[in-house]
C-alpha cells in the first residue's frame, strides 16, 4: 500500500476554503485576465516597436539615459529581495505567526524577481549581444558583479520557493477533497517529487528550506548591496552616497511587506480566509513596516539636508530640483508624504492599524516608493556637470513615450495576472505548515 | 634614444607641416559644405570656384560643387586598434582665449565621422565660472582620461584605454547598456538612439575602434581623437579646422603640440599658461589641458549678438 500524506483537521480546513479557488471560473475573472493580457499585448507591441526602429522611441536621450525602465527595474528587484528577505526570516525563525504569510511572500519576491531582470534588458541598446555578459565579462564592472548576484539570487529564490511549495503539492495530489481533473493531479504529482510525507523525506525537505532560508539572508543583503553600487560608484551627486544603499534596503524591504500586505488583503477579502490570516497578522506586519518605513524616513532626511546645508554646487543642485516645485517638488514632497508620513501615523496609532487601513497606506506606499524610484534615477541625470545647452527639449528632461509606459503598465499586469491565476493552481495559504496541529 | 627621439620629433613637424597644408585645403571644402552655417557666424561671401592645393602641389581651381571630402584611413588590425599607436601618449592644449564659437571644429567633426547634426562627439559651451566672472566658449573632445570613469564600468571592455593614452570604443562589442554615459562626468558619450544615418557608402566601411565607422545603433560612440589621422601622422580635424588655432595636438613623449601653423613644447606650453583640466577634483586626470580665458581675441557676447535668437536663448541660463 503507497503512504500518501494525511491530512488533520487544520488542514482539512485550509482545503475546504480554498477549493473553490481551484474550479473553473467565472466571467469577471476572465474579463479581468483579457484586460491585463491585453496590456501584456500592448507592452508586447511597444516592445517590438523599440526593437524595430531602436531605442529613439523611448524618451531617453544622451542626457537621461536611463529612464522608466531602470526605475522599474530596481523598483521591481529591491521588492523581490525584500520580500525574500521576509519569508526566509520568518521561516529560518519559525516565527508563529509568519506560517501563513511565508508562501504570499515568497511567491511576491518570486513574481517581481522575474519582472524586475526584464526591465534592465529593455535598456541594452543591442539584445543581440547580450551573451557579451558572459564571453566578454569585465569584473570590474558593477554590472558584471550585478549579472552574477542576479542570476544566483534567482537560482536561489525559485529553488527557495519551490521547496516550501513540495508538500502541498504532495498534499494537492493525494487530497480527496478536491475534486481536480487528472491532468491536474499529473501535474502536482511531478511537481511534488513522490514526496509522501515518509520521516526521511520530511527531514530531507525540512533541512534543505532551513538552509536555502539561511543561505537567501546574506543573498539578499549582498543583491542590495551590489544593485546600489551601481548607482553608488558612480560620480554624480544624488547616486553617490554612502546612504545610498542602505535606504535603498529599508525602502525595499518596506515596499515587500507593503505589497505582501495589499495581496494578503486582496486574498483575504476575494477568498474569505479570515481565519488564516487574521487582523493580528496585518498588525504584525505593520509594526515591522512601521519601523521600516520610520528607517527610511531618517535616511531621506539625512541624505538631503546634508547635500541642502552643505555648499557643494553639483550636489545642491540635484537636491535644489527636488525641492522645486516647478521640477520635481510635486513628486517627491508627495512621495514623502504618501510613502513615509502617512504611513507612520496610520501605523502608530493602534486605532488606525485596521486591516482596511493597512492595505490603504500599503497600496499608498508601493506608488510612492515607485516615484522615489524615478527621482532617484532621473534627476540626476537631468543635472550634469556641464551645461546642457540643447534646443532639443527632450535632450533637457526626461518624459516618458507610449512605449515606456506601454511596457511599465504590462510589468505591472505581469505582477497581477501572475497573483490572479496563481491561486487556481496552488493554496496560497500553506497547508502542510500546520502539520503539527491537533496531533 | 636622443637620436630617434630627434628623428621622430623632425618627423612630426613634418607632419605637422602637412597638416597645416591640408588645414587650408580641409578648410575650403568644409567651407563649401556648411555655407549656411558660414552666414550664420559672420563669414565672407561665398564664390562659386576655390583654389585648391592639390596633393602633389598645384594649385587648381575648381567649382565648389566639385568638391568632395576624401578622407583616407589606415587600415589596421584588431589588435593594433586595441594597444594604440607605439610610442605615443597623444594629449590636446585647447586655449580658451582664442576660441569665438565658430563652431568650425564642430563641422569639421561631425563631416569626418559622417555624424548627423544632431548627434555632436565635440560640442561649444558657454561657460561662466561666477557671477561676476566673464563669459567665455568651452570647446570640450572627450579628455581621454587617465583613470577613465567609463571604462572602469565597461562591463564587456566595450570601451578601452590604450597604451598611447586614447579611449576609444569598439561599437561591434557594445552592448549598449550606458553605464559609460552616466559614468562620465563630462557628458561626453552619445548613443545612436536610432539608426546612425550614415552615407550608403558609410555602411561598408572597414570596421574599426579606430574610426568608429559604421556607426552602430543601440551602441555608444564619442571623440575619438582621429586615432586613424594621428597614426599617419595627421591632426585631428578639429585641430586643422579651427580658425584661430584654438587646438593644440600633439604626442606628450616627445613633449610637443601643434595647431597647425604654431608649435610650442607641451610641458612650457602648460606652465606658462597656467593650464588647467576641467574637473580636476574629479581624479579622472583628462588629456586634455585648458589654457585661461586670459585676454580673449573677442568678447564671448559677440558670438552671441551674432546669433539669431533662437539659438541664443540655450545660453541664457548659463549668463
Amino acid at each position: 500500500m503507497m503512504k500518501t500524506v494525511e491530512l488533520n483537521k487544520k488542514q482539512t480546513a485550509i482545503v475546504q476554503a480554498l477549493e473553490p479557488q481551484f474550479k473553473k471560473a467565472g466571467i469577471v475573472y476572465r474579463l479581468w485576465v483579457g484586460l491585463l493580457l491585453a496590456l501584456i499585448l500592448f507592452g508586447a507591441y511597444g516592445l517590438y516597436k523599440q526593437i524595430a526602429i531602436g531605442h529613439v522611441v523611448t524618451g531617453m536621450r544622451d542626457n537621461v539615459v536611463w529612464g522608466y525602465y531602470i526605475a522599474n527595474f530596481i523598483y521591481f528587484i529591491g521588492v523581490s529581495y525584500g520580500a525574500a528577505m521576509l519569508a526566509a526570516i520568518l521561516y529560518y525563525f519559525k516565527v508563529p505567526w509568519g506560517r501563513p504569510i511565508i508562501r504570499i511572500s515568497a511567491l511576491v519576491a518570486f513574481i517581481t524577481g522575474i519582472i524586475g531582470p526584464v526591465f534592465i534588458l529593455l535598456c541594452i541598446g543591442r539584445f543581440d549581444r547580450l551573451h557579451y555578459l558572459f564571453i566578454h565579462a569585465r569584473v570590474q564592472s558593477p554590472i558584471t558583479w550585478d549579472v552574477m548576484v542576479i542570476s544566483t539570487y534567482l537560482v536561489g529564490i525559485t529553488v527557495f520557493a519551490y521547496l516550501l511549495l513540495v508538500k502541498d503539492f504532495a498534499i494537492l495530489r493525494d487530497s480527496p477533497l478536491l475534486e481536480l481533473p487528472s491532468w491536474r493531479r499529473k501535474l502536482y504529482s511531478a511537481l511534488a517529487l513522490r514526496y509522501k510525507g515518509t520521516e526521511e523525506q520530511e527531514n530531507q525537505i525540512d533541512h534543505s528550506t532551513k538552509s536555502m532560508a539561511f543561505i537567501m539572508v546574506p543573498k539578499v543583503i549582498l543583491a542590495f548591496a551590489v544593485l546600489s553600487w551601481i548607482f553608488g560608484m558612480s560620480l554624480r551627486p544624488g547616486w553617490h552616497s554612502t546612504i545610498f544603499g542602505p535606504a535603498y534596503v529599508i525602502s525595499s524591504v518596506a515596499t515587500g511587506i507593503a505589497l505582501i500586505i495589499g495581496v494578503m488583503w486582496v486574498y483575504r477579502k476575494l477568498f474569505g480566509l479570515d481565519e488564516y490570516l487574521t487582523d493580528q497578522h496585518f498588525r504584525k506586519m505593520a509594526l515591522i513596516l512601521l519601523v521600516l518605513v520610520a528607517a527610511f524616513g531618517y535616511f531621506t532626511f539625512s541624505e538631503y539636508i546634508t547635500s541642502w546645508y552643505s555648499s557643494g554646487k553639483w550636489e545642491a543642485a540635484v537636491t535644489a530640483k527636488l525641492l522645486d516645485f516647478d521640477e520635481f517638488g510635486w513628486a517627491f514632497h508627495l512621495a514623502n508624504l504618501f510613502g513615509i508620513i502617512i504611513p507612520i501615523i496610520v501605523i502608530a496609532f493602534p486605532r488606525l492599524r485596521t486591516p482596511n487601513n493597512l492595505a490603504l497606506i500599503s497600496l499608498l506606499l508601493v506608488v510612492a516608493v515607485w516615484v522615489r524610484r524615478y527621482l532617484t534615477v532621473v534627476p540626476p541625470l537631468e543635472t550634469p556637470l556641464l551645461p546642457v545647452q540643447d534646443a532639443r527639449p527632450e535632450f533637457l528632461h526626461y518624459s516618458a513615450t507610449w512605449v515606456e509606459w506601454a511596457l511599465v503598465l504590462a510589468g505591472a499586469a505581469t505582477f497581477f495576472i501572475f497573483f490572479t491565476l496563481i491561486p487556481k493552481l496552488i493554496n496560497v495559504i500553506p497547508i502542510s505548515v500546520y502539520e503539527k496541529e491537533n496531533k | 634614444m636622443s637620436e630617434s627621439s630627434e628623428n621622430s620629433r623632425r618627423d612630426f613637424l613634418k607632419k605637422g607641416a602637412l597638416g597645416v597644408t591640408l588645414a587650408a585645403w580641409g578648410q575650403l571644402v568644409f567651407s563649401c559644405s556648411s555655407s549656411g552655417e558660414g552666414h550664420e557666424h559672420g563669414m565672407a561671401e561665398q564664390t562659386d570656384t576655390v583654389k585648391v592645393l592639390t596633393p602633389d602641389g598645384q594649385l587648381v581651381e575648381v567649382n565648389r560643387a566639385h568638391l568632395m571630402h576624401a578622407h583616407h584611413t589606415q587600415e589596421v588590425s584588431y589588435e593594433e586598434a586595441r594597444t594604440g599607436v607605439p610610442g605615443k601618449k597623444f594629449v590636446m592644449v585647447i586655449d580658451l582665449a582664442r576660441c569665438t564659437n565658430a563652431r568650425r571644429c564642430v563641422s569639421a567633426c561631425q563631416k569626418m565621422h559622417h555624424l548627423p547634426p544632431d548627434r555632436e562627439w565635440l560640442t561649444v559651451k558657454l561657460m561662466k565660472d561666477s557671477k561676476t566672472s566673464e563669459p567665455y566658449w568651452f570647446p570640450k573632445t572627450c579628455f581621454h582620461c587617465d583613470n577613465p570613469p567609463c571604462v572602469k564600468v565597461c562591463p564587456v571592455d566595450a570601451t578601452f584605454k590604450r597604451q598611447d593614452g586614447l579611449v576609444l570604443v569598439d561599437n561591434t562589442r557594445c552592448i549598449g547598456c550606458k553605464f559609460c554615459m552616466t559614468a562620465c562626468p563630462y557628458s561626453t558619450r552619445v548613443f545612436n538612439w536610432g539608426e546612425p544615418g550614415e552615407p550608403a557608402d558609410m555602411k561598408t566601411h572597414y570596421s574599426s575602434p579606430e574610426t568608429s565607422i559604421p556607426g552602430q545603433v543601440g551602441t555608444v560612440e564619442k571623440c575619438d581623437f582621429c586615432p586613424d589621422m594621428a597614426r599617419m601622422g595627421k591632426l585631428p580635424d578639429c585641430v586643422t579646422a579651427c580658425p584661430n588655432g584654438a587646438f593644440f595636438f600633439g604626442d606628450q613623449n616627445e613633449d610637443i603640440v601643434t595647431n597647425g601653423s604654431e608649435t610650442f613644447r607641451f610641458s612650457e606650453l602648460i606652465a606658462e599658461r597656467a593650464a588647467y583640466r576641467y574637473g580636476e577634483e574629479l581624479g579622472t586626470e583628462p588629456r586634455v589641458y585648458y589654457l585661461p580665458p586670459v585676454d580673449r581675441i573677442r568678447p564671448a557676447e559677440e558670438a552671441l549678438e551674432e546669433m539669431p535668437e533662437e539659438r541664443r536663448k540655450l545660453y541664457e541660463d548659463q549668463l
